[in-house]
């Protein structure tokens, strides 16, 4: 086995880990802070595939910024230990059961369609010369649409934000 | 013994002993001028009983620590209280890592110059970022888990306040990753095929081509190296401590040796950011050619190129204390209209002045440097004037009010 085998299961091993824990923490802080440790691990298995500027994203983005607010919002809100009456209830658990079944049933095709794990060193082989120049390259010239509408919503999602908090605080003068 | 095995093992683990040891020992020197210094501005002595001028007082300090009683209160959090300043100082530890302190030293017997240098990763300043990004949350678990009013609005307080100043941090570089160009022969005795921008030893060693960044991009330098201040936590932005509010802010429930690690990892970030200062914008280890005394990767230039960055960087950091005794601490609407409303445009005009000028001028770095100075003061009026209309239509207090972007702090406040 080589180094970067061990240590894609050590970060795939942790990443789940923490996907788990996320979900089984009954106390919000401890689940966003799984949530955190979960995106380190999939930073690291970005850049066991030689995607190095997408890991750094990964942790500046993710566990740098969103998750940063997460928290800000759980200890402004001091939400407290769900109890066991907010567990899931009736219908729901049935739509989450059926959901379960069929992701089971994906992972179960996936395990047996993969094959032998070479997925990882032919990816390693494919994207070794992928550099932060490279994709702003693609980024603004082949992807340039994508991008510019990406950032159309973006700024839409912005103006929202802003018109329904200045709409809040018109109604409270 | 094997070359190969001294070259991938031997020497990097000396460079990573070499850097940690400097920065516990740099912890300790900051304490101790930073406890002289402040006495000689406020014009009394400090410290100078303990060793000569009083240079023993920091491990008379940590000696004290050590020894007091480690007190977990019963009403914290307690895998979190005690996670907590181990999350704080550990990002600000590594984020050393990727720091060039000198340019490089040829030894007898290996082929290659060794690099001055733990790690040149090819995404070098993202890698800075991403674990400056980290360093918040020791503080706001910390101050959550110490299960404290004053220490949670400590941690709210700074989690705004690092998400607000990292977006400066961040978009005040982009001018510098844009300009950083180094020639053929540099670039083969790195070993490297393309300048990286992202990589901060091609980011220093383009400043000992060109001239040193602080030149070409100043507007950039003073949003950066006021982002820096902000993330942290220093005086005039220390508002998660805040002693006359808030105690003692996020580390109050804290004392003994855990209280000491918040304190080594402020210390600690202070030291790492003005090394990153000094490599963007202050020319690394270049000073005029002084740096290749003795010809280029032997022994000596490479001592004198490390003591030009260490004595850099020891200038900068005077600067931080000399900037606490000068500012007194912003208000927090103050700390959020400054970030969002100046500095953040200032970081966002540089991008776009450096990139329209590099166009037009052909890389002409002078109308560059210019250009961006002028920009910088444009920008900085017009945002001045639109608050003056603004406080002319309003009363002040709204205005107030209305400014602060998280509105839910007020409530709590």
């Amino acid at each position: 086995m080589t180094a970067e085998m061990i240590l894609f299961f050590i970060f795939g091993a942790v990443s789940l880990i923490g996907a788990i824990a996320v979900i089984s923490f009954r106390h919000p802080i401890y689940s966003a802070l799984s949530l955190i440790v979960t995106f380190f691990a999939q930073a690291g298995l970005f850049v066991l595939l030689g995607a190095h500027f997408v890991a750094a994203v990964q942790v500046i983005v993710y566990a740098g910024a969103i998750m940063v607010l997460f928290l800000f919002v759980i200890m402004l809100l001091n939400l407290g230990t769900l109890s066991a009456k907010s567990a899931l209830t009736g219908k729901l658990k049935g739509v989450v059961v059926v959901l379960g079944v069929l992701l089971a049933i994906q992972g179960v095709y996936i395990a047996m369609t993969a094959g032998t794990g070479t997925a990882l060193e032919s990816a390693q082989a494919s994207t070794e010369t992928v550099t932060t120049y490279k994709i702003g390259e693609l980024l603004f010239s082949k992807y340039l649409l994508p991008f510019e509408v990406t950032s159309l919503i973006l700024l839409a999602a912005l103006i929202g934000v802003i018109v329904l908090v200045k709409r809040e605080s018109q109604t409270e003068n | 013994m094997d070359i190969e095995l001294v070259k991938d093992i031997i020497i990097p683990i000396v460079k990573i002993l070499f850097i940690v040891h400097l920065l516990i020992i740099g912890v300790m020197a900051m304490i101790w001028s930073e406890r002289r210094v402040s006495g000689w501005m406020q014009d009394r002595l400090g410290p100078n009983r303990v060793g000569p001028q009083g240079l023993l007082q920091p491990i008379a300090d940590g000696i004290k620590f050590l020894f007091k009683e480690d007190l977990i209160p019963n009403h914290v959090d307690k895998p979190l209280y005690v996670l907590a300043p181990a999350m704080l100082l550990v990002p600000a530890m590594i984020t050393i890592a990727v720091v060039p302190f000198g340019s490089s030293i040829s030894i007898a017997g290996i082929d290659e110059p060794i690099p001055l240098q733990i790690a040149d990763i090819n995404i070098g300043i993202l890698y800075i970022l991403a674990i400056a990004s980290l360093g918040v949350y020791g503080v706001v678990i910390g101050a959550w888990a110490s299960n404290n009013k004053y220490s949670l609005l400590g941690g709210l307080r700074s989690s705004a306040q690092m998400i607000s100043y990292e977006l400066t941090l961040g978009l005040a570089i982009i001018g510098v990753l844009m300009l950083t160009e180094l020639p053929n022969e540099i670039l083969t005795k790195f070993g490297d095929d393309e300048v990286n921008p992202l990589s901060l030893r091609h980011i220093a060693a383009s400043q000992g081509v060109h001239p040193w960044n602080i030149l070409i991009h100043f507007p950039a330098f003073l949003a950066f190296t006021t982002a820096m201040f902000a993330e942290t936590n220093r005086l005039p932005f220390d508002l998660a401590e805040a002693e006359q509010e808030l105690v003692a802010g996020y580390h109050t429930e804290y004392s003994s040796m855990k209280f000491a690690i918040f304190f080594m990892a402020e210390y600690m970030n202070m030291i790492v950011g003005s090394a990153v200062v000094v490599t963007l914008f202050l020319g690394g280890w270049h000073f005029f050619g002084l740096e290749n005394i003795g010809g280029e990767g032997s022994i000596l230039a490479g001592l004198i190129s490390f003591a030009i960055f260490f004595i850099k960087t020891g200038i900068f950091l005077f600067v931080f204390i000399w900037v606490r005794w000068t500012l007194p601490r912003f208000r927090y609407d103050q700390l959020m209209n400054f970030g969002w409303k100046f500095l953040l445009p200032v970081a966002l005009t540089s991008i776009v002045v450096t990139g329209t000028l590099w166009i037009i001028t052909d890389g002409n770095r002078l109308w560059i440097g210019i250009g961006n100075v002028v920009a910088a003061f444009i920008v900085v009026a017009i945002v001045a004037g639109m608050f003056a209309l603004d406080n002319n239509s309003k009363s002040s207090t709204q205005a107030t009010h209305d400014a602060a972007p998280l509105r839910g702090l007020d409530a709590v406040e």
